[in-house]
């Protein structure tokens, strides 16, 4: 029980009469990277939605680190240690690159000076480069304001502010969707460095190549229903093709969709 | 560049790659507009040499005519310290229209606990209260001036930021309340006969010497607090502030208040550098310090422009203004020339932001 990082029972969302979310019955343990994937509404996003808070959930239980969570905003379940990494990005376009990574949690001196208290801007550039460092993100000047950026480059800064502040749990949703080739290496790079540091990983992803090489389990969403738990090395593209499809059900979603 | 940022180039830190700051292409603009001057008061036939900024007859020390520097810069002070907190309010993606009757409430009521007692030997005629209101220590009337500046302030925060109403709308609002406070106050009579204390405060350059040292304080913090961080990342996005973990409110209250507080300490110094407070005055404060703003850089949709900027952009109104007096031009033309180049610093700003990406 200790080592389950996050585990939903029966999780249910409508909207109105669509229900786009439908008993979810979700485990996850320390170290795992699960993809979420599934065609366009079948419920990927609309679950991601649920456990990072941005909606209330119609039915059913988040459990979070071993503790029931009914988290009321994105922000609450991001101080719980859920970071979310979303296609919309959520980044200061004026600002530089550790700007963006320490903003709501800037390293400060004299700090009895409140809301003037003064930004150490040295211990945040330094604390940038490692970071960057350590999770294989290249960009040339950290100094440049993410308006400067290309569209790889601001959401290798996305992932690398979710991956430097050692959260619990880190979901991307489709984070290689707007990519060309080489930015999505680098962040399936990234991802494969929170792999080697144990940190828990949610994939929503379209790419089943991307998929097969680097998550342990593949879950599949149709309809609105969870239809197949896979383990990857004993599954193949094709067979997790035909889950998506509906041409065929995991034997323990019988009846399910 | 696809080199290094997706190669093996690694990481950089380059100091010579920062871009070029907008503050200099304001400088650049101060000077080009200048050498107008200086150039039209030797072309025009009625001009007899004169030079704009030099020291042509040997009145001072320096090459330069300090008389005009000086008028220059105290001309434009006073709104120039409002401008400081427009450009606050300005970078959260805000603005505030309440700045110039703001001044105008506030000097009437700093005034009334500014006055004298007796004035040469005669009770002040101009005297609101009683004697006990009388030849206080200057540090009450500025006080009770900056509280009443906090007040308002708050109550365009706390409209702006909580109850979700527009920025235009919620200080267009007070712009009418304050300008009704402020000829309520006394009931449309003047207030006058400061003690000599009060006076002070808005003597000789003491404006200018009052604009520059808050001009370097809001400088530093806009640029090494996390107030500062936090007011630009606001402006820049909203949602992202918010998401992580910022208290936007609150936050923007405080933006308010501080602006409001600016702009009372300029209704202070007006009363005392004109010695009489009254109802009308301040009259398009507001719009000027918006102008410096938005002159200075400071973009209208948020999170651009810097306090060295607002200061710049100052300057440029107090250019044109000594500039069109020094060439014997009607104000009506100033106002026009203005008007001229606020909407060029806009197209200018949007040219820039195009060639950026």
């Amino acid at each position: 029980m200790n080592d389950i990082v996050l585990k939903t029972i029966d999780l249910t969302k409508h909207y109105g009469g669509v229900q786009a979310l439908e008993g979810a019955n979700f485990e996850m343990r320390k170290g795992e990277h699960i993809a979420i994937m599934g065609d366009n509404g079948a419920g990927k996003s609309t679950f991601v939605r649920q456990i990072t808070g941005v909606e209330q959930r119609t039915r059913g239980t988040v459990m979070f680190d071993g503790q029931e969570v009914n988290f009321s905003g994105p922000l609450e379940a991001r101080e719980a240690g859920i970071e979310a990494v979303f296609q919309t990005l959520a980044l200061a376009d004026h600002l530089d690159v550790p700007d963006n990574l320490f903003l709501g949690r800037e390293i400060t001196k004299f700090n009895w000076l409140g809301p003037f208290r003064l930004l150490d801007y040295k211990a945040m550039r330094e604390e940038t480069i490692e970071g960057l460092n350590k999770t294989g993100v290249k960009i040339p000047n950290i100094r440049n304001t993410i308006e400067r950026m290309s569209g790889g480059q601001r959401q290798c800064v996305a992932i690398a502010r979710a991956a430097t502040f050692k959260s619990k749990l880190t979901i991307m949703d489709e984070p290689t969707a707007a990519l060309g080739v080489q930015e999505t290496a680098q962040v399936e790079n990234i991802i494969r460095t929170l792999k080697a540091d144990g940190d828990p990983l949610i994939l929503v992803s379209h790419n089943m190549r991307q998929v097969m090489d680097l998550v342990d389990r593949i879950i599949v969403f149709r309809r609105g229903r969870m239809v197949a738990d896979l383990r990857t090395e004993e599954t193949n593209g094709e067979d997790v093709v035909s889950y998506i499809t509906g041409a065929k059900t995991g034997a323990q979603f019988e009846g399910a969709a | 560049m696809t080199d290094t940022s997706h190669g093996t180039g690694g990481l950089t830190f380059d100091k010579t790659k920062r871009s070029w700051p907008n503050e200099l292409n304001i400088l650049f603009a101060l000077f080009v507009i200048i050498a107008i001057f200086e150039i039209l008061g030797q072309v025009l036939p009625y001009m007899n040499d004169q030079s704009f900024l030099f020291d042509t007859k040997d009145r001072f020390d320096s090459i330069f005519n300090e008389a005009r520097l000086k008028i220059i810069i105290l001309q434009v002070a006073i709104i120039g310290i409002i401008a400081l907190g427009v450009t606050q309010v300005i970078i959260t993606a805000g603005i505030d229209l309440s700045s110039g009757p703001l001044v105008a409430a506030t000097a009437m009521i700093a005034m009334s606990f500014g006055q004298t007692e007796l004035v040469n030997g005669f009770a002040n005629p101009k005297a609101l209260f009683g004697t006990w209101a009388m030849d206080l220590p200057v540090l009450i009337p500025v006080v009770v001036g900056l509280t009443f500046g906090a007040f308002i302030g708050a109550i365009n925060g706390t409209f702006i930021a909580y109850m979700r109403i527009p920025p235009f709308i919620a200080t267009l609002g007070m712009f009418l309340i304050c300008r009704g406070i402020a000829l309520w106050w006394s009931g449309g009579n003047p207030i006058s006969f400061p003690t000599e204390g009060f006076k002070w405060i808005g003597s000789g350059m003491m404006p200018v010497v009052w604009f520059l040292s808050l001009a370097v304080v809001f400088h530093l913090i806009m640029r090494y607090t996390v107030y500062g961080k936090h007011t630009y990342a606001i402006g820049s996005n909203e949602e992202a502030a918010r998401m992580s973990g910022i208290n936007v409110n609150r936050h923007k209250v405080t933006v308010y208040v501080i602006a409001s507080m600016l702009a009372a300490f300029a209704g202070v110094i007006l009363a005392a550098k004109s010695e009489t407070a009254q109802a009308g005055m301040g009259e398009f404060y507001e719009l000027f310090a918006i102008a410096m703003a938005v002159i200075g850089g400071i973009s209208l949709q948020g999170g651009r422009g810097s306090i060295i900027g607002t200061v710049l952009g100052a300057m440029v109104l107090g250019v044109i203004r000594s500039g069109f007096t020094y060439i014997k031009l009607d104000g009506s033309y100033q106002l026009m020339a203005m008007g001229s180049i606020i909407i060029a610093a806009i197209l200018f700003d949007q040219y820039r932001q195009r060639n950026r990406a």
